[in-house]
C-alpha cells in the first residue's frame, strides 16, 4: 500500500474503496442481476433486408440492425469482405475500401437528388468542357 | 424524421429519413428527448471504423419517451421516459449470463469480436442510433431503464455511457487505498474515470491531455493533478519522476485510436491507417505504470492491430484489463451516486444545441473549439421535460 495522504479536500473519497461495493467485481458474475427477462433464448427477427454475417459464426444473429443494407459497388466489395474471417486483415481492409467507394456513391446520390448540387455539377462539367475546347482551338 | 446521417469523413448531416418500425416483438420505438455526441463518435466521424456506411444514423447516448412497444414487451409502456444503455444485449447468451452485456453474442452478425451498440457502424451490429427523433430499441424489457423522477434528464443521458464507462475504467484498474492513478485523456470519460478513482480510494489522480482548457476542467471537476504532454519531453520518464521512479500503480487509457503525441503512431495509425489507430496513450500507459501494475483500457481501437510494447507489459508483469462498459450492471449503483451528489455528470455538458445543427456540433467537438467538452443534442420533437422532483429517501445502503 502507498503512503497515506490527507484526502479531506476530496468529497466522498473512498466510498467505493471496498471492492465488494463495486458492481463489476468480480468481472464475471452469475446469475445476472437482470430484471424483466422472460425468454430463454431470443426469437428470430425476420430478415427484411440483406444482412451480411461474419463467417466465424454459423449465420445471422437472432436480432440485428437493418441500417443501410449493402448496395452498389460498395455492397459488392462488402460481400467479398465477408467471405474472409475477422482474423484476416484483408477482411477489414476491404471494408475500409468499401467505405471509401460508398462515400463516392453518396456524393453521386447527392448530385442526383439535389437541384443545387446537380446545377453545380453540370456547371463544373460545362466549365471543364469549355476549357478543353478552348485549349484544343489554341493548339 | 430528422436524424444525424453519415455522409463522408468529417461530414454528417441532419437529414429527413423514414421513421423506424417495430422489427421484432421485443422491440420498442422511442422518441428521443436528449442525445449526446460521444468522443468515440469522432472515430466514426473521421472514417476510422470499418463498415461505416453512408446514410447510417449515429448516436449511442440517448434518452427518450416510449412511443410504441412490440407484442412481447411487458415491462415498458407508451409514455415511459427511459435512458437506454448504449449496449444492445439479449440477456441470455453466455456473455450476458455473466453480466458482460457489452459482449452479447446474439446481436451482432457482422463481427464476433464486437458486441452490439446503437449507431456505431455495422461492425457493431448495424443499428441506427439515437441522434435522431426516433430510434428502434431491441430487447426493450431489459435494456432501457425508466428514469427515476428525481434524476435530471441531463444526468440520465450521461448514465447511458459516459458515467458507467468512466466508472468501469477505474474499476478495471483494481484501485487500492492510496494508489496513484494516471488517466490519459481529459475527455468526458477520462474526467469521469478520474473522479471515480477518488471514490475508490486513490491517493493521487493525475490527468494527462494536450488541451489546457480540458486540464483546467480536470482540476476543477476531478480535483486532479494535470500534465500537458506538449510541455513534457518524455511522458513515461516524467511520470516516473513524479512517482519516486516507480511508476503509477494504475494507468487508464481513456483516449483510444486517435491519440496525438507521437508522430509515427499518428502517421501509421491515423494518416496511413496501417494500424488500427494511433496507440500513443496505450504505449505511454504500459511504459508509465509500475512493475506489477494495472492498465485499464476503455479507449476505442479498431479491429485490426496496433503497435504497443507488449514485451514490456510481459516483463513488467502487468495486468491489462479492457472492455466496453457493461452499462446495465452499473446503473443501480451509479444512479445512487448521482442521487447522492457524489457524481455530477451534467457538469460535463458545455454545449446544448438543436439536432438541426449537428454538423456544426460535430465539427466544434472534433476541432476542440469553444471549450467543448460534451455536446447535448435536442431533437425538435423532444417535447417538454418536467424538472426532477426531489424524493425523500433513507440513506442508501444498497451499494451492491
Amino acid at each position: 500500500m502507498n503512503q497515506a495522504t490527507d484526502h479531506s479536500h476530496i468529497p466522498d473519497w473512498g466510498v467505493d474503496l471496498d471492492p465488494a461495493k463495486r458492481p463489476a467485481v468480480p468481472m464475471e458474475r452469475t446469475p445476472p442481476r437482470l430484471d424483466g427477462l422472460h425468454w430463454d433464448r431470443p426469437s428470430q427477427q425476420p430478415r427484411t433486408v440483406e444482412v451480411l454475417h461474419s463467417i466465424e459464426r454459423p449465420g445471422i444473429t437472432p436480432v440485428f440492425g437493418t441500417s443501410a443494407p449493402p448496395k452498389g459497388l460498395s455492397g459488392w466489395i462488402r460481400r467479398r469482405a465477408f467471405r474472409r474471417s475477422e482474423s484476416d486483415l484483408s477482411h477489414w481492409m476491404l471494408l475500409l475500401l468499401a467505405d471509401r467507394v460508398n462515400v463516392a456513391e453518396g456524393l453521386a446520390d447527392d448530385v442526383r437528388r439535389s437541384p443545387r448540387a446537380r446545377a453545380a455539377a453540370f456547371g463544373l462539367a460545362g466549365a471543364a468542357l469549355a476549357l478543353w475546347v478552348l485549349r484544343r482551338r489554341r493548339t | 424524421m430528422l436524424a444525424t446521417t453519415y455522409r463522408r469523413p468529417y461530414r454528417v448531416r441532419a437529414a429527413r429519413v423514414p421513421e423506424p418500425v417495430i422489427e421484432h416483438p421485443d422491440d420498442a420505438i422511442v422518441r428521443v428527448t436528449r442525445a449526446c455526441i460521444c468522443g468515440s463518435d469522432l472515430h466514426l466521424y473521421h472514417g476510422l471504423v470499418p463498415d461505416t456506411r453512408v446514410g447510417s444514423i449515429f448516436g449511442h447516448e440517448f434518452t427518450g419517451v416510449v412511443e410504441e412497444v412490440g407484442a412481447n414487451v411487458r415491462n415498458l409502456k407508451a409514455g415511459d421516459h427511459v435512458l437506454v444503455p448504449f449496449n444492445v444485449f439479449c440477456g441470455t447468451c453466455a456473455s450476458c449470463s455473466h453480466e458482460l452485456y457489452g459482449n452479447c453474442e446474439n446481436v451482432n452478425p457482422q463481427a464476433t469480436a464486437v458486441g452490439g451498440a446503437y449507431g456505431y457502424s455495422h461492425t457493431a451490429g448495424g443499428y441506427d442510433g439515437g441522434q435522431a427523433e426516433y430510434v428502434r430499441v431491441p430487447f426493450a424489457d431489459i435494456g432501457p431503464t425508466v428514469i427515476p423522477s428525481d434524476i435530471h434528464v441531463e444526468d440520465a443521458v450521461l448514465l447511458t455511457d459516459v458515467v458507467p464507462t468512466g466508472y468501469q475504467a477505474a474499476e478495471m484498474g483494481d484501485i487500492h487505498e492510496n494508489d496513484t492513478v494516471v488517466v490519459f485523456g481529459a475527455g468526458p470519460v477520462g474526467l469521469m474515470a478520474a473522479r471515480c478513482s477518488w471514490l475508490m480510494g486513490a491517493g493521487r489522480v493525475i490527468v494527462v491531455d494536450q488541451y489546457d482548457y480540458r486540464l483546467e476542467f480536470a482540476r476543477r471537476f476531478a480535483q486532479a493533478e494535470t500534465i500537458n504532454f506538449r510541455e513534457v519531453d518524455d511522458m513515461a520518464l516524467h511520470l516516473k519522476k513524479m512517482t519516486d521512479w516507480r511508476g503509477a500503480d494504475v494507468c487508464i487509457d481513456a483516449v483510444g485510436c486517435e491519440a496525438d503525441g507521437n508522430f509515427m503512431q499518428t502517421l501509421t495509425g491515423v494518416t496511413l491507417k496501417l494500424q488500427a489507430g494511433a496507440a500513443t496513450a496505450l504505449h505511454w500507459a504500459i511504459n508509465s505504470v509500475r512493475r506489477g501494475g494495472n492498465v485499464s483500457i476503455v479507449g476505442v481501437y479498431g479491429p485490426t492491430f496496433n503497435a504497443v510494447p507488449i514485451g514490456s507489459a510481459m516483463n513488467k508483469g502487468l495486468t491489462l484489463r479492457m472492455n466496453q462498459a457493461s452499462v446495465k450492471r452499473h446503473l443501480p449503483h451509479l444512479i445512487e451516486h448521482v442521487r447522492a451528489g457524489r457524481l455530477k455528470p451534467r457538469e460535463l455538458i458545455t454545449h446544448r444545441v438543436p439536432l438541426e445543427e449537428v454538423d456544426e456540433a460535430y465539427h466544434r467537438f472534433s476541432a476542440k473549439q469553444d471549450g467543448c467538452i460534451k455536446t447535448l443534442l435536442i431533437p425538435p420533437r423532444a417535447g417538454r421535460i418536467d424538472p426532477p422532483t426531489p424524493v425523500a429517501r433513507p440513506p442508501s445502503t444498497h451499494l451492491h
